[in-house]
């Protein structure tokens, strides 16, 4: 009860109940979780999942995995508009963008650990034999280092809040080349999720596989990680309002514009893209299967129209309109990887040997978002995410 | 925030480098592998299998497998396509309405120990290696988990022991690798009755298709399946019917696994040398339109002040000339004002002094 107090403490006012409907809620969801943590890591994944030896990849890979990766990308491209572009009016939205990304890199990590065999072994590509030949052996590379850059970036919070001046003013002096060496990694390993099913060309359905795939998992990242900065942004006004300076609340409304302007721009191009996709490899006869509709569906609702919703909302300066297109653009974007992981995966199979999520790896799935969200919670409540610290005022 | 170029270009440096020593990947290359000399394979001439499961059976019990759920000798399974599993490294299908046949097909599958294995390829610990001998071998003490081999493998064989809390391992055939190192057939190759397998030196078995083919063009479809499919594999098959219709995939292409990545795998460096390049230029450029515009800032407020200045000067001097030409008039305002006074006053005494003398 003590530690819980500790989570949940400061956001309720003294003399006030802990159980407010949030507490419980996740409360219940991390018990839960934490119960199907023991049966999954005493039984194995049989126990928990619905993998099998046609679908060795469930939600654990496609939700958790590429989705959260995607999502995550809010850290690099926020940190690359601010300090390569230039664009210091965002400057209020680094440090939110960073602690997201640097959460969805910590918690994929954690996933990771569900979903391998042997997660005690993680350590193995890098400590005992090499597959530099294997794309995935880049990604955990990439993954690692980045999670190792996005801690330091992160870290002048945790630095600010106890007061370690000294520590806090070298990370702050390694602020370009962090920022540059995030955008290599990912870069490298956004794409290379895409370039991961380049191997299965015999088991993705042809309009999703394509030589390009690395390119579209690049660039839709890109579009992720701005949609995450306005979305997340939405949410952490209504909840966190308070914790917000005057700089930030200032700047809040030109991030959106800027960022949804951004996105749509990003969103046309990958529109394009995926149009050129289908006509290199000349699969516009496939549009009218049941798969090609489900392809429209994606390609139209999800790219062509919030890229146009964002339009308008720039436009017309309509805030509310673009907080619910970054809404529908994000589930895009998990909508894309889970085609491509699972949905479009094994196509030729008979639908009764498709894949279905087990109830349990749901259980994991939302007990890992729930974790971040109440990390994210406390940290935002105790630490100068969403204002910055008095003693550093003008220190940037 | 203040930066110096050679902070700067120390950063670039180190991120470049950090990134290279990073992620070591091999650039693709144009070499084309057609196996080692003298590897092994198994010919399978489906036309001759009577699908009596013996190499099942045999398998079974030369990998010490589990015991099977119905005997080796129930012919009933073979109602319901099967998939390798496991405890199950080999499985015979029967198909009944195969392409041009009267009777059904039995078709024999497990690992077809490809020339260039996608499973090894994917494999980000090495687990898996393409042994000299033939079998693609496979290193369960390095094995993370991941199962990227499963998804890689375009034949659909490797399996997973999901139910293993602690030490689960990929399960595919080895081609009794063991035994062919000691000189003795793969178990299932003994085990055949009807001699619808033949183990030996890829290259002869390769011989050995082509002259049934040439001897029997009416009962062999015109194709070694296996000779180029996704690069080639150890396993060669020789059928009385179309492949397709025997669930073999004839659409896989003969483009080696491997080969599929290399290309993406070959951008790494390319975006590791040019990204730092493009990303300083950026920088530059942002900064120098932040100087720049900084400068006109600086001229400008430089130019407002001394305008404003002048304008204020000559508003002054023309307040100041204003106010003596006001004093001016003012003083001589008061003198007239004052004579005309004074002339009063001496006319008044004069007219005072008249009426004193009238009087």
């Amino acid at each position: 009860m003590s530690q819980e107090a500790a989570v949940f403490g400061e956001t309720s006012p003294p003399g006030k109940s802990l159980y407010t409907p949030f507490n419980v809620i996740a409360g219940i969801i991390l018990i839960v979780g934490f119960v199907i943590t023991i049966l999954r890591f005493t039984k194995g994944l049989g126990a928990v999942t619905n993998l099998d030896n046609n679908y060795p990849w469930g939600i654990w890979i496609g939700f958790d995995l590429m989705a959260g990766v995607a999502l995550a990308a809010g850290g690099y491209v926020t940190s690359a508009a601010v300090y390569i572009f230039g664009m210091k009016r965002y400057h209020s939205a680094v440090r939110p963008a960073i602690l997201t990304g640097f959460l969805g890199y910590a918690l994929v990590v954690v996933a990771l650990h569900y979903d391998v065999g042997r997660p005690w072994r993680l350590p193995y590509p890098f400590i005992m034999q090499q597959g530099t030949t294997s794309l995935l052996f880049e990604v955990a590379a990439c993954v690692a280092l980045y999670l190792t850059v996005l801690f330091i970036e992160f870290s002048t919070a945790p630095l600010e809040w106890l007061g370690l001046k000294r520590a806090r003013s070298i990370v702050v002096r390694l602020t370009m080349v962090l920022t540059i060496f995030g955008v290599i990694l990912s870069t490298l390993h956004q794409s290379s999720l895409g370039a991961l099913f380049l191997l299965a060309p015999s088991k993705l359905h042809p309009l999703w596989y394509s030589s390009y795939l690395p390119v579209f998992f690049f660039v839709s990242s890109v579009i992720a990680g701005l949609s995450m900065v306005i979305f997340e942004s939405t949410l952490s006004h209504r909840y966190f309002a308070h914790k917000m300076d005057e700089t930030h609340l200032a700047e809040k409304e030109g991030v959106a514009l800027g960022f949804g302007k951004a996105a749509s721009l990003v969103l046309a191009g990958y529109f394009t893209i995926k149009v050129l996709g289908i006509s290199m490899d000349n699969n516009w006869h496939l549009l009218g299967t049941g798969y090609g509709m489900w392809f429209l569906v994606e390609l139209l609702g999800f790219i062509a129209l919030p890229c146009f919703l964002y339009a308008v909302g720039v436009r017309e300066k309509n805030l509310c309109l673009i907080k619910w297109t970054s809404g529908l653009t994000v589930l895009g974007i998990i909508l894309n990887r889970l085609n491509v992981c699972l949905i479009a995966f094994n196509w030729h199979l008979p639908s009764d040997e498709k894949y279905f999520p087990h109830w349990m790896e749901i259980g994991i799935s939302v007990f890992v978002v729930t974790a971040g969200i109440v990390v994210f919670r406390f940290i935002v409540t105790r630490m100068p995410i969403l204002y910055e610290h008095p003693d550093y005022k003008d220190s940037h | 925030m203040s930066v110096s170029r050679r902070k700067f270009l120390g950063w670039l440096g180190a991120a470049g480098m950090g990134t290279a020593f990073g992620t070591s990947a091999n650039a693709a290359s144009n070499k084309h592998f057609t196996g080692y000399p003298d590897s092994m394979g198994i010919l399978h001439d489906i036309s001759l299998c009577v699908g009596c499961r013996s190499c099942e059976a045999a398998c079974n019990k030369v990998n010490e497998l589990p015991p099977p759920e119905k005997p080796f000798d129930d012919k009933s399974v073979l109602d319901k396509k099967r998939r390798t599993t496991a405890s199950v490294h080999t499985v015979v299908n029967k198909y009944d309405n195969a392409e041009g046949t009267k009777g059904p097909v039995f078709v024999k599958t497990q690992c077809n120990h490809c020339l260039e294995p996608a499973c090894a390829s994917a494999c980000f610990v090495k687990a898996f290696a393409k042994t000299k001998e033939g079998p693609v071998s496979y290193d369960p003490s390095v094995c993370v988990g991941c199962r990227y081999c499963m998804v890689a493998c375009p034949f659909n064989i490797p399996t997973y022991e999901y139910d293993s809390a602690f030490s689960p391992r990929v399960m595919k055939c080895t081609m009794c690798h063991s035994r062919i190192i000691q000189g003795r057939l793969p178990g299932c190759v003994e085990s055949c009755p009807k001699e619808a397998l033949t183990f030996g030196k890829r290259e002869d078995l390769l011989r050995i298709a082509r002259e049934r083919i040439r001897k029997h063009p009416e009962r062999y479809v015109d194709h070694i399946y296996g000779e180029h499919e996704m690069g080639g594999t150890s396993w060669l098959y020789l059928s009385n019917t179309s492949f397709a219709s025997i669930g073999m995939r004839e659409d896989l292409g003969t483009t080696a696994a491997p080969n599929l990545t290399a290309g993406a795998l070959g951008a790494v460096p390319l975006v590791v040398g040019l990204w730092p390049v493009l990303l300083t230029g950026v920088y530059a450029m942002s900064k120098r339109k932040e100087k720049i515009a900084k400068e006109e800032e600086a001229q400008a407020v430089g130019d407002a002040v001394a305008a404003t200045k002048a304008e204020g000067e000559e508003k002054l001097s023309a307040a100041l000339a204003k106010a003596g030409k006001d004093k001016d008039s003012a003083i001589k305002r008061e003198v007239k004002k004052a004579l005309e006074e004074a002339a009063k006053a001496q006319k008044e005494e004069a007219a005072e002094a008249k009426t004193e003398e009238d009087a």
